[in-house]
């Protein structure tokens, strides 16, 4: 897969959109990273063609695997993670891929998106996929990945993606990988992932401080009208038409 | 610049020998180690508040002011005073009445605690967490400085016509720091007032509240009292110290390793890289520090776990004796030399009645007479208001 390649036709106003691979595969090589790789490289093809500049990079979790065992049970992470929070926080689009373990997502996956600010991948817009041993287990992709980046409320294309063995040699897989990278591509040339991030930033909840790129860390950014920044600059917590306690 | 101690209180195991302190011995161990602080020159002794088993300190009052006897020149604070769950008149009142027996060698450090089942035990909703403190904070605030308050609020029965006694000692109230280490609204109220901010400082990677002691400092500067380099910031951390680096490790690593809250974390020598746990020889505690000014900026407070983990008190003793020794003496020196002109010290109760009052004598409130329905009718005081009256709430 090819890390750096600007399109022939650069549009000047927008800065290069960087995909970012989430890969939870323990092998080398990995099937897993390898699917996430193909549609990686498809959605690229597919911008660069549209004239625009993009670049990908990869987030390998196994070597992380000691890494994020820790940050979950000392309540922070440690620089490596810290980095890879870092680059999810600044990907313009997600390829999510995790191999089935037990039927169902695998530990590693879960475990590192478990340690990510929940405000992280607002709107992101990404590509659920996942890799088995079988094809029985094919649903693991809507039915276990879309539902936890709902909760993220990320931004996932219509298309999930999946592989079993047998997969891999057949036209058809190729053909699905196009189908959700153009889903993907499309969905990041529009910009509407940025523009719900932008606009409604401030319904979701967030910590100040946190790691998401829109995230509260400095006075600027933040909002003293609600009501408890009201209520810390010495106002009333009562409502009106409220009786007191 | 101030120095000292804080304590949770906690009561735990002690990870080498397999034996658990009792409640008694606990409770007489943290009463050493408070005077041992005020022997060696530490300026400031904090004690947590806590309402479940493993801790033992549910009345901090009750055991500062018992210490506040014991020492002499020792600063007696929190670490921190539930904001949330008690009710600020007893806060009010039992700090005052503190602040009286220690004649002003009194602060407080206020939070909102961090453990869930206390909120329903106190009969108040953990949802409501952030609101309650900033709500309760306002209505101490009053009750420190007004002779007689009406206030209506959402999370208590309103007051009509209440004084809380003690006024405080020389009608100053004592100083209070806003702890927080989340809560951006809780920076707020600390600016809003001019009071201090701390940050505890533990269990957080190297300058993780850098943000929340940068918004403070902002909006200190923003309400008017002065410029952000001058705010009045406090940082708490933790603390293992031996006279030799290696020894330090190698003593504190078993408390480390046998710690149910570090135990299963990062290797001890990691944990001390990311985070602003200092464990080593006395330089090494002083350097490290160092780097919380340079990071932090000039700051007012700097206070050590040193009692927790199991350790036994002879060995938390020997902390207080080596920060009081080594460590201290030269940190005073060190951060005063590179403290930028004009950043003030932390406000103590002496600066604060010379701020009130220059050179003139400090109030001394006395109480007007006993009515006969064990009132003093509209007014509590012989010097109170005239123009501000108390009106009871009427009963039946």
């Amino acid at each position: 897969m090819s890390e750096e390649s600007p399109g022939p036709e650069k549009d000047e106003t927008a800065a290069s959109v960087d995909l970012v691979v989430v890969s939870a595969g323990v092998s080398d090589p990995s099937s897993t990273r390898l699917l996430a790789d193909r549609a990686a490289q498809k959605t690229l093809d597919l911008l660069h063609a549209s004239g625009v500049a993009a670049t990908a990079s990869a987030i390998d979790l196994a070597p992380l695997a000691v890494d994020i065992a820790q940050a979950l049970v000392s309540g922070f992470p440690g620089q490596r993670v810290q980095s890879a929070i870092e680059r999810l926080a600044a990907a313009d689009a997600v390829i999510a891929c995790t191999p089935v373990y037990k039927a169902g997502i695998s530990g590693l996956f879960t475990s590192f998106v478990d340690v990510l600010d929940d405000d992280l991948l607002i709107a992101t817009p990404v590509i659920l996929a996942a890799t088995a041993g079988t094809a029985r287990h094919a649903m693991v992709v809507d039915d276990q990945l879309r539902p936890l980046f709902a909760f993220l409320r990320a931004l996932p294309v219509p298309t999930s993606l999946f592989a079993a063995p047998e997969d891999w040699g057949s036209p058809a897989l190729g053909e699905r990988i196009e189908r959700a990278a153009t889903e993907l591509s499309l969905l990041l040339q529009s910009g509407v992932g940025r523009s719900i991030a932008d606009t409604a930033w401030h319904g979701y909840q967030h910590e100040f401080g946190g790691n998401a790129s829109r995230a509260e860390h400095a006075a600027t950014d933040v909002d003293f009208t609600t009501d408890l920044m009201r209520l810390a600059a010495g106002g009333t917590a009562l409502q009106p038409g409220d009786d007191s306690a | 610049m101030q120095f000292g101690i804080f304590s949770v209180s906690d009561i735990t195991r002690n990870p080498v020998t397999g034996s658990t302190p009792s409640e008694a011995e606990r409770i007489h161990d943290l009463v050493r180690l408070a005077q041992r602080a005020d022997e060696v020159g530490l300026d400031v002794f904090a004690v947590g508040e806590h309402h479940n088993p493993p801790f033992i300190s549910s009345s901090p009052t009750t055991l500062l002011a018992h210490i506040a006897a014991l020492t002499k020149r020792i600063v007696l604070s929190t670490s921190v005073t539930l904001m949330t769950t008690n009710d600020p008149v007893k806060i009010a009142e039992d700090y005052a009445m503190l602040q009286h027996l220690a004649q002003g060698r009194v602060d407080l450090m206020t939070g909102r605690g961090n453990t869930v089942p206390v909120y329903p035990w106190f009969g108040k909703d953990i949802r409501q967490g952030v609101a309650l403190a900033l709500e309760n904070y306002n209505l101490l605030h009053r009750l420190w400085r007004e002779d007689v308050v009406d206030w209506e609020g959402a999370f208590r029965t309103p007051l009509q016509g209440f004084t809380s006694i003690p006024r405080p000692l020389d009608d100053v109230p004592p100083f209070v720091w806003h702890g927080s280490i989340r809560t951006p609204e809780i920076a707020e109220q600390a600016a809003y007032y001019g009071n201090g901010y701390f940050a505890n400082h533990i269990l957080a990677p190297n300058f993780h509240f850098l943000p929340l002691v940068n918004l403070y400092r902002e909006r200190f500067e923003h309400y008017g009292h002065g410029t952000r380099e001058q705010a009045i910031v406090g940082l708490g951390g933790h603390a293992f110290i031996a006279r030799r680096s290696q020894d330090a490790l190698d003593a504190f690593r078993p408390y480390f390793e046998g710690s149910p809250i570090y135990g299963s974390s990062y290797r001890l020598e990691d944990y001390m890289r990311k985070t602003p746990m200092s464990v080593g020889s006395p330089q090494e505690v002083i350097d490290k520090t160092l780097t919380f000014q340079e990071g932090f900026g000039d700051y007012q407070r700097q206070l050590w776990l040193v009692d927790g983990m199991g350790l036994p008190i002879e060995l938390a003793l020997e902390q207080v004796e080596l920060l009081g020794t080594e460590v201290v003496p030269v940190l005073r020196r060190e951060m005063d030399a590179r403290r930028a002109p004009g950043v003030p010290d932390a406000p103590t109760h002496s600066s604060l009645v010379r701020a009130k009052y220059g050179d003139a004598e400090p109030r001394q409130p006395r109480p007007n007479a006993n009515r006969g329905d064990n009132l003093t009718g509209t007014s509590p005081y012989q010097d109170s208001d005239p123009s501000v009256e108390a009106h009871f709430p009427l009963v039946g």
